[in-house]
């Protein structure tokens, strides 16, 4: 027998009858991992795996895509509001899409706008922003981003998307109730909605599920992000997102429960009769109620408000969060002060506790209440100013890149100014007597929310994109999807403020026709504002486009090839530690640890422009004459 | 984890799920409770602060010893405090490794649950006899409502035991110090909903 020959496979030399054990042992491992999926897990049937799974990701995809359909539809809601406004009275085709008992001959009812009204509010904030800020952002990117494997409760996560679904549907199914939807505003102050039609009930049923989500929600980011941070990931060393959902987190924990209750009292008033929220001897439309009286309509505004202030910054937070990431990362510079900005946030999160009965100043709760409460007022407007200066001074000295998401995440710092310090007059007692419940309010809140809120959450959609898909949106579309909307949302919300001053009120059907004081202005600007409403919904069309085409392609199985895994070049560990998009279960081949703080672009003497969180720290050079003592060098490397 | 090693990615498993995390101090499942409860103390909470708003807001307002039950409302606390002491118990035989005394102490405590949702249902059923209903007046109002809130939160918790005792229980052959911190942390849930009920007795029946 001569010398046997060896073949070579890969970079290996081995004998014919061992390449061919290896070779069948190839096949059978390729198999089982065709067989349990491609990454090791055992394969989950469809709808365990894209109707009720329990992947953090998947999770986050659907309460994003449900979040944005919810606000749609608010949108609509709010486009239809703005064709009665701007032209009081005339008759719309779309309008018939309401119904006759609605909208009869296409010419919208007052109590059919109240309904509009307080379903936009509704939808907008307990459907829309706050499931597409925490439920779809927090979902997706936490675990990420602190090197967790999933949520420390992933059933609890599924459930807490199945508690907001059916939330959701219920508040559309209340558009069918007889006498129509909820309509006495999203505050539902009684004794309005007391003695409103049936849709109230079913407005507060659906809190009630919305509520649950919520809490559900709340406990798992709170517990995922304490216990399940990746190794070195100390608290400093969170990215700021993860601090913002933090606090969120305990805000969501700690308000929506006094809203719970609240719902549960005006519930009983509705359907067991009893007099929580209505006062003794309401007459109501010339009948005196037969209810035993006794109750204190300002009650609900208490238990409401107390949820609902802190909720204001449920819907903020987030969005300083996304848009701190994306500047960070579009100006390639650390944030500037970014301690100030965590303590900031954890104290935005206490004071939002004690300023809830600023919404009340004009209840006749008295001088002195008010007094403390416009004290906490401008002091919560403190740590407001700390996180949107800190933002503004990082763009100082940074090269600052251009990209869509860094356009929107730009035009939130301006757009979020003007909300905030629109709302310090509306702070103030003495000045919120001629502020309160105007157009002022509106327009206020309106800057806040849509072009900051909502301009954050479409930075935060153009930036993680390529993470959950593997393809970039389209650069062109995203800009003229951002200048489009900009002059808009500009155009809708500004001349609020000056309705607001002429003393415009809200909630009026005809935009304030039938008032002489409010008539003038009314004219001049309502159609002009409805026309901006028109124009950024049309703006939305190349976002629309731009988003289903490649969330389409990619579900098709189509990357952008040369992406890579990280195409912005960021720091934290969603991006650098894992792949675009990651693994199905468990995000890591293995779970990170981190070496340093969340924003180290560029660094002095570095390579490249910036180092991942989780890149080991480089060896410090040995001292060298007159420089410290080597034992005392290596005791500061390893603190 | 030695399983999927060999078939290249492994699924990574989440950690502390029963052990806790050495700088935290606590496992995932006890730091959700705690969670948990803080915001059912801000839930009873809310409630609470009603009754005070709408009593001191009222013109005259019952009192509460000569409307309701107080000697079976006093039973019902001792009641519930002995459920208290028994699903310690429980979770303290189950450390122990006494899976059959464990399970004795939970039937304990749901038969002291029940015990206490039948003398609940005694006095809803007087007080309805009696033509006492939520809309009567307030008083009954916050009474029917903080009570039958807080049954709920009873029978939820007869439920979550009963699982225990039953399905739930399989658990202790495969990982019983899973299955114990499970009873620990509806024992935490259980105290808490027996301290609701120590405010509760008090505000309402006897001031």
């Amino acid at each position: 027998m001569g010398l046997r020959r060896q073949i070579r496979v890969g970079s290996q030399w081995m004998y014919a009858d061992e390449a061919h054990k290896a070779l069948r042992e190839a096949l059978r491992v390729m198999d089982d991992e065709a067989k349990s999926g491609a990454h090791g897990g055992h394969q989950l049937p469809w709808i365990r795996r894209y109707v009720f799974s329990t992947d953090h990701k998947w999770i986050g995809i659907q309460y994003g895509f449900t979040a944005l359909c919810f606000l749609m539809l608010g949108f609509c809601l709010m486009i239809l509001m703005r064709l009665q406004l701007g032209w009081p009275g005339q008759a719309f085709s779309v309008m018939k899409l309401l119904g006759a008992a609605r909208a009869p001959g296409g010419v919208l009812l007052p109590e059919a706008y109240n309904q509009l009204g307080a379903m936009h509010g509704t939808i907008m904030i307990f459907l829309g922003i706050v499931p597409l800020a925490v439920g779809a952002f927090g979902n997706y990117l936490v675990p990420l981003q602190i090197g967790a494997p999933d949520m420390a409760f992933p059933k609890l996560n599924m459930a807490s998307y199945w508690c907001y679904v059916p939330g959701g549907l219920i508040m559309l199914a209340s558009f069918l109730a007889p006498g129509g939807t909820a309509q006495s505003g999203w505050t539902s102050y009684p004794p309005l909605s007391v003695i409103a039609s049936q849709g109230q009930t079913w407005w507060l049923i659906g809190m009630v599920f919305l509520i649950t989500s919520s809490l559900l929600g709340s406990v798992n980011f709170i517990v995922t992000i304490v216990q399940l941070r990746a190794k070195g990931l100390s608290y400093m060393r969170f990215p700021f997102f993860v601090h913002a959902q933090f606090v969120t987190s305990f805000l969501l924990l700690l308000a929506f429960p006094p809203l719970e209750a609240a719902a549960v009292l005006q519930l009983m008033d509705r359907v067991a009769g009893t007099s929580f929220f209505l006062p003794s001897g309401l007459v109501v439309s010339g009948q005196a109620l037969t209810n035993a009286g006794g109750g204190n309509p300002l009650l609900w505004q208490h238990l409401f408000w107390f949820l609902a202030h802190p909720e204001v910054y449920v819907l903020i937070l987030p969005a300083m969060g996304i848009v701190a990431e994306i500047i960070a990362n579009g100006t390639r510079k650390p944030l500037w002060g970014y301690k100030s900005m965590v303590f900031a946030t954890v104290f935005l999160g206490f004071m939002s506790f004690v300023v809830w009965a600023h919404h009340m100043f004009l209840t006749g709760m008295g001088t002195t209440i008010s007094a403390f409460f416009q004290t906490t007022t401008m002091i919560i407007s403190i740590p407001s100013v700390i996180i949107l200066s800190s933002l503004f001074i990082s763009l100082w000295g940074g090269s600052i890149r251009f990209t869509t998401p860094m356009l929107f995440a730009l035009a939130f710092l301006p757009m979020f100014g003007i909300g905030g310090l629109t709302g310090l007059p509306l702070g103030l007692a003495a000045a919120d007597i001629h502020l309160h419940d105007t157009y002022y309010v509106i327009g206020h809140f309106h800057y806040v929310v849509a072009p900051g809120t909502i301009f954050a959450m479409f930075a935060g959609i153009y930036y993680w994109f390529p993470k959950a898909t593997g393809r970039k949106l389209n650069e062109f579309w995203g800009r003229i999807h951002f200048w489009v909307s900009f002059v808009c949302i500009n155009g809708i919300f500004f001349p609020m403020f000056a309705q607001g001053l002429a003393g415009v009120s809200r909630r009026l059907y005809d935009g304030g026709m039938q008032y002489a004081h409010a008539k003038q202005i009314a004219a001049q600007t309502n159609p002009f504002m409805s026309i901006c409403a028109i124009g950024l919904l049309v703006a939305q069309v190349p976002f629309i486009c731009n988003f289903f085409y490649n969330a389409i392609a990619a579900a098709f199985g189509h990357r952008d090839e040369g992406l890579g895994s990280n195409p912005w070049g960021a720091t934290t560990m969603e991006w650098a530690a894992t792949t675009s998009p990651p693994l199905a279960h468990g995000n890591f081949e293995v779970l990170p640890v981190v070496y340093r703080g969340p924003y180290e672009y560029s660094v002095p003497g570095s390579e490249a422009d910036f180092i991942p969180q989780h890149e080991p720290t480089a060896a410090l050079p040995a001292p060298q004459g007159g420089g410290l003592l080597p034992a005392k060098a290596v005791a500061m490397r390893e603190n | 984890m030695d399983a999927h090693a060999a078939g290249g990615h492994a699924e990574l498993e989440i950690p502390y799920t029963v052990h806790p995390r050495p700088d935290t101090g606590v496992y995932n499942g006890k730091l959700g409770i705690w969670l948990f409860l803080a915001s059912e103390v801000m839930l009873f909470g809310a409630l609470f602060s009603s009754l005070i708003l709408l009593r001191t807001g009222a013109d005259s307002w019952p009192r509460g010893d000569l409307k309701l039950n107080v000697p079976l409302a006093t039973f019902n606390t001792f009641i519930l405090i002995l459920s208290s002491v028994t699903v310690v118990m429980a979770w303290s035989h189950l450390r122990l490794g006494n899976l059959k005394k464990g399970r004795i102490y939970i039937s304990v405590t749901i038969l002291c649950a029940l015990i206490f949702l039948v003398n609940k249902a005694f006095e809803y059923g007087h007080e309805f006899h009696e033509h006492n209903f939520p809309k009567t007046s307030n008083f009954f109002a916050i009474y029917f409502t903080m009570t039958g809130l807080h049954g709920l939160h009873i029978i939820g918790g007869v439920i979550v035991f009963l699982y225990f005792l039953g399905p739930g229980a399989k658990m202790w052959a495969h990982d019983a110090e899973r299955y114990t911190n499970r009873i620990e942390i509806v024992g935490l849930y259980w105290h808490f909903v027996d301290l609701v009920w120590i405010f509760l007795f008090p505000v309402l029946y006897l001031m």
